[in-house]
């Protein structure tokens, strides 16, 4: 089972068989779109059911358990249910943002899939920027939110907005400094030469001390930038009902709901590959079946996943000072200090390599 | 100083959260609160505290401990209780005396305060563990709780 390196790359080849050059691509890129669109949908609909049984499990409860077997299918329901409500919105909203708005959201959050590297050969669009296209699709995302905010014409929603773009805003330095911490071991932005340079063991043991603190510091603004808790005074229940989607219903709030989680796996997908070898088995174990790369790559993000949701269930959130003093006076300049310690190491050799 | 001590000391209280949270994860699959109620009624025990209706417990003799009184039925501050008396003999003295007819309890007038047991003086009344109260007809709801044929208990005016 040796395919391209490239999945849209080898449809296009099966397609030009029978259609001209230009048609074929745009064919391919298409039923890859579908494909992708279809299993995120579902995996996306899986990752709450999940983070809803983890949640009980770490308050003692059960969590839904009644709808399917152990409740695989509870969100199925939901969805369901969610598709079939009707679609209500407030008086003098901006009627074309507001429609647009989770859009926006959601797209963004399914474009940065298409670059993730699941195993040897199986990744949708191989970018030469990879890492920069991540950070940069990423921080779209905050303008869908900002349009919700300021389109609902509801002071709890707009408050909530602006505490998102404050928070993005500060928080993409962290994520943008800590990669560009690994990309000075790599080398290379391209996601798939990223791996090729961790066959000599994964970053995280290449880079050691500085890598380990850009990874600590990935993960916390990571959090931060998919507005969970303890960084969730986007939505902060508490404070501002649902923040900037609170007058959003059915399909349209389904989105938003969607999209946090996918941003949740995006970020415990780019932390696998840079951090933790992608789909490389631990030790090479299963080398000589690329296809178990899958496995790999999906135990790490779920791993990385749980972590996220640990945090969630654990600490409490944070005021939005707080949160500006943890970024300004804590994150950044340590990033700062990291990333010249890692460009020490990489200059005088000090890196660990099989 | 205070700058590496405080994300010493952040971190130090993150991963102390972390680990009480942790602990709870592996456990909850034997220690899960919630009750998984219609499907476990039959072992369900309700804990002690709990507030379902009012009951008058009656021993093997089918006797209680309720003198007529009335104090619950003046304690009761939304006329729940409505204690339907009548005069009888005292074997024992001959003399005449206050004896309950009818213990009538309106569940569903009853907001569960407790003054009434509290008012008691011989902890006649009681809480009771139902709470499956739910009825077509609210008549239903209406209880007489003197079982028929009762007595009070000798002794418990003393
Ligand atoms: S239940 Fe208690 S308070 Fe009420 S009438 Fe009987 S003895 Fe008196
Ligand atoms: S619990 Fe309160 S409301 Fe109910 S019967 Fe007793 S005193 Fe009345």
């Amino acid at each position: 089972m040796n395919i391209a390196l490239n999945i849209t790359q080898t449809f296009q080849d099966w397609l030009v068989g029978f259609m001209p050059e230009g048609a074929a691509s745009i064919t391919a890129m298409v039923i890859v779109a579908v494909i992708y669109l279809m299993i995120f949908a579902v995996a996306g609909l899986y990752l709450v059911l999940l983070e809803r049984r983890v949640a009980a499990w770490f308050q003692l409860r059960l969590g839904p358990n009644r709808v399917g077997f152990q409740g695989l299918l509870q969100t199925m329901a939901d969805a369901l249910k969610l598709v079939s409500k009707e679609l209500t919105g407030t008086d003098r909203a901006d009627k074309f943002l507001y429609n647009l708005a989770p859009y926006f959201v959601i797209i963004t959050s399914l474009m940065a899939l298409g670059i993730f590297p699941f195993t040897q050969g199986f990744q949708a669009f191989d970018i030469n920027i990879g890492i920069f296209f991540l950070i940069a699709i990423s921080s779209i995302g905050v303008i869908g939110i900002l349009l919700a905010g300021w389109s609902s014409n509801n002071k709890f929603a707009l408050i909530g907005a602006m505490r998102s773009g404050v928070q993005t805003i500060s928080y993409e330095l962290s994520i943008g400094l800590s990669l560009l911490t690994m990309v000075l071991l790599t080398g290379s932005l391209q996601l798939s030469e990223i791996v090729e340079t961790q066959k000599h063991g994964w970053l995280i043991v290449q880079g050691h001390v500085p890598a380990i603190i850009a990874f600590m510091i990935y993960m916390i603004a990571g959090t931060a930038e998919t507005n969970r808790a303890p960084f969730d005074m986007v939505e902060a229940e508490s404070e501002l009902g649902a923040g900037f989607h609170t007058e959003y219903s059915g399909m349209k709030f389904a989105y938003f709901f969607l999209a946090e989680f996918i941003n949740m796996f995006i970020i415990a997908c780019i932390a696998t590959t840079v951090f933790f070898g992608a789909w490389l088995s631990p030790f090479g174990i299963t080398e000589s079946l690329p296809w178990l790369g899958v496995f790999w790559f999906l135990l790490k993000a779920l791993i990385l996943v749980f972590l996220m949701m640990w945090f969630r269930w654990t600490f409490p959130r944070l005021r939005i000072d707080q949160l500006l003093s943890l970024e300004w006076k804590y994150l950044l300049p340590i990033n700062l200090i990291n990333i010249m310690l890692m460009a020490f190491l990489v200059w005088q050799k000090l890196t660990i390599q099989f | 100083m205070s700058y590496l001590s405080n994300i010493y000391n952040g971190i130090k209280t993150l991963l102390t959260g972390m680990s009480v949270t942790g602990k709870y994860f592996l456990n909850a699959r034997k220690g899960a609160i919630t009750q998984q109620y219609p499907d476990n009624r039959a072992t369900l025990k309700m804990f002690d505290r709990f507030r379902g209706e009012v009951i008058m417990p009656h021993d093997e003799n089918n006797e209680h401990a309720c003198t007529g009184c009335q104090k619950c039925e003046l304690a009761c501050p939304n006329g729940t209780i409505e204690i339907i008396w009548d005069r009888g003999i005292d074997e024992v003295t001959g003399k005449k005396k206050k004896k309950i007819d009818k213990f009538v309890y309106h569940l569903s007038m009853c907001t569960m305060c407790g003054l009434c047991i509290d008012a008691c003086p011989t902890d006649a009344i009681k809480w009771g563990q139902n709470f499956e109260n739910s009825v077509y007809d609210r008549t239903a709801l209406t209880r007489v709780l003197n079982k028929p044929g009762s007595k009070v208990r000798a002794g418990i005016e003393d």
